[in-house]
């Protein structure tokens, strides 16, 4: 076995002219267009054999200068651009986006907000990595991973429809708050899912975990000691998986996240296997979140800040037809008050007058840390927004985990990194 | 460290340290900048090991105009500071942090893609979210947003730089 | 199916030529209408997932919103074994050359279904780096708006694209 192996390994080429044997190493290129790279990647691999020598990655190819459209639109509407980056956590771009606005202002989100938003971030958290669980276990073979996944995920995305009104992309995270509130059969269905989702992780445990053959294609592949992920930037799951206990929801807690009790899954492995085992307890650990953010949405409050100057003027709400507009604040400004008609005229195009100064804000996504650098010039639309986001970094790490392993074994790798193309090329 | 305790400590060394909104900023010549880093990274106290983030503004009513930005973390002590290096715009080179921080790689790659600084001693500065072939740095001021107008049943939207109301 | 007889005298053709043509013309209707059928029956699409529309596309494909119904679970990634390129999700500058090649090693019959306003119109980023429309580059057959559509959206979108190779047909 181990002999045939070394015959894989080189490729000897006979020059037909001189006679001599030249070992060829083969220059392959995988993507952007392919099945298991996660989104538009391109790797460029070289190959001696079936091992891979060097790997250099090559991004850009869902580049759509989002960063240059925040600079041509109000602030509000900056949350709509950015929360297409991430495209697998929309809520947590929005968070960060919402909470460096927030600073700037200098207002605080009001409380139930503050719920809200946990709530829903930590939602998306175990929809991200139920999407990972699904794509990684279909591109190493295991499709019928595949469609349980997406089923769990259908369940939380009926979650955000119902309480968003869109399945993604939600813009719902608005600077001052979010944009209203639960609807009233909100708790129930969220008190469903937080019932339904425990056991069908249960679920994906007992069929992944001590699978010989999962074992078999995570463990030890993809391997990222301590140090190399603190030099090459790396945080998240990927950090956590070599041992590094860092969460910014413990280091740097944002939105009340050190009012709540919950653990941060930590391994030692530092391989797929690991990160594997990191992400399904994280998933654990969101939903024992969720219920403590659920307990505390029984006492009502407002949603929004109370400042005119910041907060969206109508007090929306979903109607049959979608997200509608309150009657009384419509005849409010229509037929009673001629300032609260031109009030909302100006909130509405021009937004908030932000004043000036920067601020880098970062939370924890389900990839890592999420950072916003904004900078505003006092006027009504941002001067600078930088996202710095998690999978451009931790790509980045990949030819040092890929390098001296297999082809195959570079699928598996990647899965590990869960890279969203979204937010790496922005 | 609070951040009054760090810009007090970071006075000493920078003594335009800025402690604004809860988050210290430093301004540093770029001939200082290596110098600066690692003094920062291996002071115990300081201890800022973790590059979180390299990026650039543009500011054309500004002397200098380009601003290199370096974010970096502390993971023992979980406080953050802000690095600042001007530019001029004839002259944007700075000299890459990638020895100290192998993390800086790709971030100085796009700050050069989008930007165009110029990072001396980077081992492989050229673009990467544009195509090898474009030409401009487009997150500069005076570049362009792009994009078409729409031409729907007689009612002409012109882009949106060109829109009076967003 | 009537067939409207002509006199020869004004067709320039003796009658039996006319009769002949008529049923050749059945016979290639019935047989185009049979091709179409079978063709859209089971289109597979190419795997072209970009961006968000991609996820929503592979939800489309996923337990609840079959698109197994219709013969399209299986994303072949070769595309010389695809007819359909779904084009889901915003094309960057970048990848505009590799659409269009994609495109061109697709062997025919192939459609083209552009889900999300990105790929139809350049949806919100109307800027330097997103290409305003994939019509620009390859010829498109069904736009579905959305951003990004439902599942049910693309799934009408499919459906509409059914009706139309059926309805035009591509023998004659």
């Amino acid at each position: 076995m181990d002999a045939a192996r070394d015959e894989l390994r080189h490729v000897d080429v006979r020059d037909h002219r001189t006679g001599e044997v030249r070992q060829e190493t083969m220059i392959i290129n995988m993507g952007p267009q392919h099945p298991s790279t996660h989104g538009v990647l391109r790797l460029l691999l070289e190959l001696d054999g079936e091992t891979v020598i060097r790997c250099k990655p090559i991004i850009g190819y869902l580049h759509t200068g989002i960063e240059k459209n925040t600079e041509y639109r109000t602030w509000v509407q900056g949350v709509a651009y950015v929360t297409r980056a991430d495209y697998l956590a929309p809520f947590f771009n929005e968070l960060a986006y919402c909470l460096s606005v927030e600073r700037l202002l200098g207002v605080e989100a009001p409380p139930r907000a503050q719920t809200i938003r946990v709530l829903l971030c930590e939602l998306n958290r175990i929809a991200s990595h139920l999407v990972w669980l699904a794509t990684g276990g279909m591109e190493l073979g295991a499709v019928s991973v595949m469609l349980y996944g997406f089923r769990e995920r259908e369940l939380i995305l009926d979650v955000f429809e119902a309480v968003t009104g869109l399945r993604m992309n939600h813009q719902f995270i608005r600077p001052g708050g979010v944009l209203m509130d639960l609807p009233d059969d909100g708790p129930r269905r969220i008190a469903e899912i937080l019932d339904a989702l425990p056991p069908r992780i249960d679920d994906y445990e007992r069929l992944l975990s001590d699978n010989p053959i999962w074992r078999e294609r995570n463990v030890g592949i993809g391997r990222l000691s301590a140090e190399d992920a603190l030099a090459l930037g790396v945080t998240g799951p990927m950090l956590r998986s070599a041992g590094v206990s860092v969460d910014l929801r413990k280091d740097e807690p944002y939105a009340g996240y050190e009012t709540y009790d919950f653990d941060v899954p930590v391994g030692t492995g530092a391989d797929a296997y690991t990160r594997y085992v990191v992400r399904i307890q994280e998933m654990r650990q969101s939903l024992r979140i969720c219920e403590q953010a659920l307990e505390r949405l029984r006492e009502p409050g407002p949603v929004m800040v109370d400042d005119p100057k910041v907060g969206w003027p109508p007090k929306l709400s979903v109607g049959p037809d979608g997200i509608g507009n309150d009657e009384g604040y419509l005849h409010h400004i229509m037929e009673e008050s001629m300032e609260a008609l031109i009030h909302h005229f100006k909130m509405v195009t021009q937004g908030v007058r932000v004043p000036e100064g920067e601020v880098y804000t970062a939370v924890e996504s389900p990839r890592g840390e999420l950072g916003y650098y904004v900078v505003s010039a006092n006027e009504h639309r941002p001067y600078r927004v930088h996202i710095r986001d998690p999978s451009f970094v931790n790509l980045q790490a990949i030819p040092t985990m890929v390098e001296g392993g297999l082809v195959a074994d570079t699928i598996a790798a990647i899965a590990s990194v869960d890279p969203v193309m979204g937010g790496v090329d922005r | 460290m609070s951040p009054e305790e760090l810009r007090d400590r970071l006075r000493e060394r920078f003594p335009d340290a800025l402690l604004a909104r809860g988050e210290v900023t430093l301004f540093v010549d770029r001939s200082e900048l290596l110098d600066a880093l690692v003094r920062l990274r291996d002071q115990p106290d300081l201890s800022f090991g973790f590059l979180s983030s390299v990026t650039a503004t543009d500011h054309p009513g500004r002397e200098p105009r380009l601003w290199a930005v370096y974010e970096l973390r502390s993971v023992q002590h979980a406080h953050r500071v802000r690095l600042k290096v001007g530019l001029p715009a004839d002259d944007p080179h700075v000299p890459s942090v990638t020895p100290l921080f192998p993390t800086a790689d790709w971030h100085e790659r796009e700050t050069f893609d989008l930007f165009g600084i110029l990072f001396d001693g980077h081992p492989d500065l050229e673009r990467i979210l544009l195509p090898a072939d474009w030409e401009g740095h487009p997150l500069r001021k005076d570049e362009e947003l792009g994009g078409v107008g729409t031409d729907y049943h007689g009612a002409f939207i012109p882009p949106v730089d060109e829109r009076t109301m967003p | 199916m009537p067939v409207e007889r002509l006199p020869g005298h004004l067709t320039g053709r003796a009658p039996e030529e006319v009769e002949e043509e008529a049923r050749r013309g059945i016979l290639l209707t019935t047989l185009d209408r049979a091709v179409s059928w079978a063709r859209t029956q089971s289109m597979w699409p190419a795997t072209f997932g970009l961006a968000c529309c991609a996820i929503e596309m592979m939800s489309a494909g996923a337990g609840r919103y079959d698109l197994s119904r219709w013969g399209m679970e299986l994303f072949r990634a070769s595309p010389r074994q695809a007819d359909l390129m779904i084009v889901a999700g915003r094309v960057s500058q970048k990848m505009a050359p590799v659409v269009r090649r994609i495109y061109d090693q697709m062997v025919e019959p192939k459609w083209v279904v552009s889900m999300g306003v990105c790929a139809s119109a350049g949806g919100m980023f109307t800027n330097y780096a997103v290409v305003q429309g994939v019509d620009t580059i390859v010829p498109v057959d069904i736009y579905v708006p959305g951003c990004p559509p439902k599942p049910e959206m693309l799934m009408f979108g499919i459906l509409k694209l059914q009706e139309k190779v059926r309805e035009t047909g591509t023998i004659r």
